[in-house]
């Protein structure tokens, strides 16, 4: 269980001199899912990728506000990344196993961290497996390539893989995207699982996706955040115009 | 109002929704002065006339459902066009039952041309284009997305409902004076009680409206503000 809301107080980004996100200020609350939406470019990616610090990997990248987390902050120079990347785990949208096993691909996160108890290991790599519904699929075949799995599978592996370092806060940035419906129905019933034991925010494009799964909902457009609300309001009985238009498909 | 939809079928399929819902409301309120025509005349086979016409209300219901059903399934909409699309699966029904409530009225009207007319119809007209008059201005706020057009038919429905019981005592006193005319008496008794109920289910329109217009449910719970 995880009890803190991610806070983010008037956050701005910059790459280089474009302005990606201006001003965003909202208060996402602990096991609950987010969905974020919005056009192509609105911001949303970006924003996702701030409570990871994974803009910090772009040159030229410059913030200002806060994302406080536990009381921290997670955008200050002396947040521990390392430690941050742990606890925010991130699914994308092409699945990219490691070219190992499956047991490999999940054990990884543990032994980078330091754990060598084989047996601990195990029951980690069955946890995570069990975690992400994939363990009944590859319990007999946990040896063999990662890649020998289907898309779907796949990319149940990269959630196992996010889950097995005992992440607070998982980040998916449209993991349905290139699945088939019935991987994306069990995707999509795996996510409303997870937000039992952890704060899941997930980008994406396919808005019906967001009305199934998500508590709340988040509307981006040329980088700001236009509407936050509970997903039932957003999708039902926006209060902005600009989300009326967009989630009924009258953009553009 | 909102701008169009990127996808201009959806759009068309949506205008072809409100077109379909007017159509509807127009043969609910031909009928209903078409009938109260036949009444006034004692014209029976005119009244035969509205009842057969009965079954265009009826197919316009089915058409209009289907549509409802096939956009809900196609569309996925969202927002006010998903309340658009509610909206006019209540409204269908409500207007069906008018055209029923008209049957019937129709239906008395032929047992009512058998006989001379009980007094002068002075107030039962009255009454028919104030109901007639807010199913029209309950459809045109549907299709203008006009919350407080819809609230203020609302608002009339207590003038129909007292003439309702203004007439009803009327008659009453007629009867009671005159036993011979009780048959008659009744018959319109149960014609003012259909138009009281035609202006119930404007009222329905009218509420229905509103959860359109703001997304707010204002049925059972008074509209206020």
């Amino acid at each position: 269980m995880v009890s803190s809301n991610i806070e983010c107080n008037n956050l701005s980004l910059w790459y280089e001199d474009s302005k990606a996100l201006d001003d965003v200020s909202m208060n996402i609350k602990p096991n609950r899912v987010t969905a974020l939406i919005g056009p192509s470019g609105c911001g949303k990616s970006t924003f996702l990728r701030c409570i990871n610090r994974m803009n910090d990997e772009i040159a030229g990248v410059r913030t200002e506000g806060s994302i406080i987390f536990e009381g921290e902050d997670i955008l200050s120079p002396k947040a521990d990344v390392v430690e941050l990347r742990r606890r925010v785990g991130m699914v994308f949208q092409r699945w990219n196993p490691f070219p190992k096993s499956i047991f490999d691909n999940i054990a990884y996160g543990p032994r980078t961290h330091g754990m060598k108890d084989k047996a601990r290991l195990s029951e980690i790599v069955e946890d995570a497996l069990k975690k992400a519904a994939l363990w009944d699929e590859v319990k007999d075949r946990l040896r063999e390539s990662a890649f020998s799995l289907s898309g779907g599978q796949q990319q149940r592996l990269c959630i196992a893989r996010a889950l097995a370092v005992e992440p607070d806060i998982l980040l998916m940035d449209e993991p349905a995207s290139a699945l088939d419906p019935i991987s994306t129905a069990k995707l999509e019933e795996l996510i409303t699982k997870l937000k039992q034991r952890y704060t899941v925010i997930i980008v994406t494009h396919n808005m019906q996706q967001a009305a199934r799964i998500s508590d709340f909902t988040a509307f981006f457009y040329m980088g700001k955040l236009i509407e936050f609300d509970t997903t039932n309001t957003i999708f039902t009985n926006p209060g902005e115009e600009r989300t009326e238009a967009y989630i009924t498909g009258r953009f553009g | 109002m909102l701008k169009k939809h990127t996808n201009s079928a959806y759009e068309a399929e949506l205008d072809q929704l409100r077109d379909k819902i007017l159509l509807m409301g127009g043969y609910v309120e031909e009928a209903i002065a078409q009938a109260m025509e036949a009444l006034k005349d004692r014209d029976s086979e005119k009244a035969k006339r509205v009842i057969s016409r009965d079954k265009l209300i009826n197919t316009l219901e089915l058409e209009i459902d289907e549509l409802c059903v096939e956009l809900l399934a196609l569309r996925q909409p969202a927002g006010s066009d998903l309340r658009l699309i509610i909206t006019g699966l209540k409204i269908s029904t409500d207007l069906e039952r008018m055209g029923d409530l008209v049957v019937n009225l129709c239906e008395r009207v032929i047992e009512l041309s058998r006989e001379p007319l009980l007094k002068p119809l002075i107030d039962l007209p009255h009454m028919a284009n104030l109901a007639m008059g807010m199913v029209r201005e309950a459809l045109d706020a549907y299709v203008k997305h006009d919350a407080s057009a819809a609230k203020e038919v609302c608002e009339r429905d207590d003038e129909v409902d007292n003439l309702d019981s203004q007439i009803v005592r009327e008659l009453l006193t007629y009867m009671m004076e005159k036993p011979g005319s009780i048959t008659r008496g009744l018959g319109l008794i149960m014609v003012t009680r259909y138009l009281e109920r035609i202006a119930d289910h404007a009222t329905n329109i009218s509420e229905m409206v509103i959860f359109l217009v703001k997304g707010k449910d204002v049925r059972h719970r008074g509209i206020g503000d």
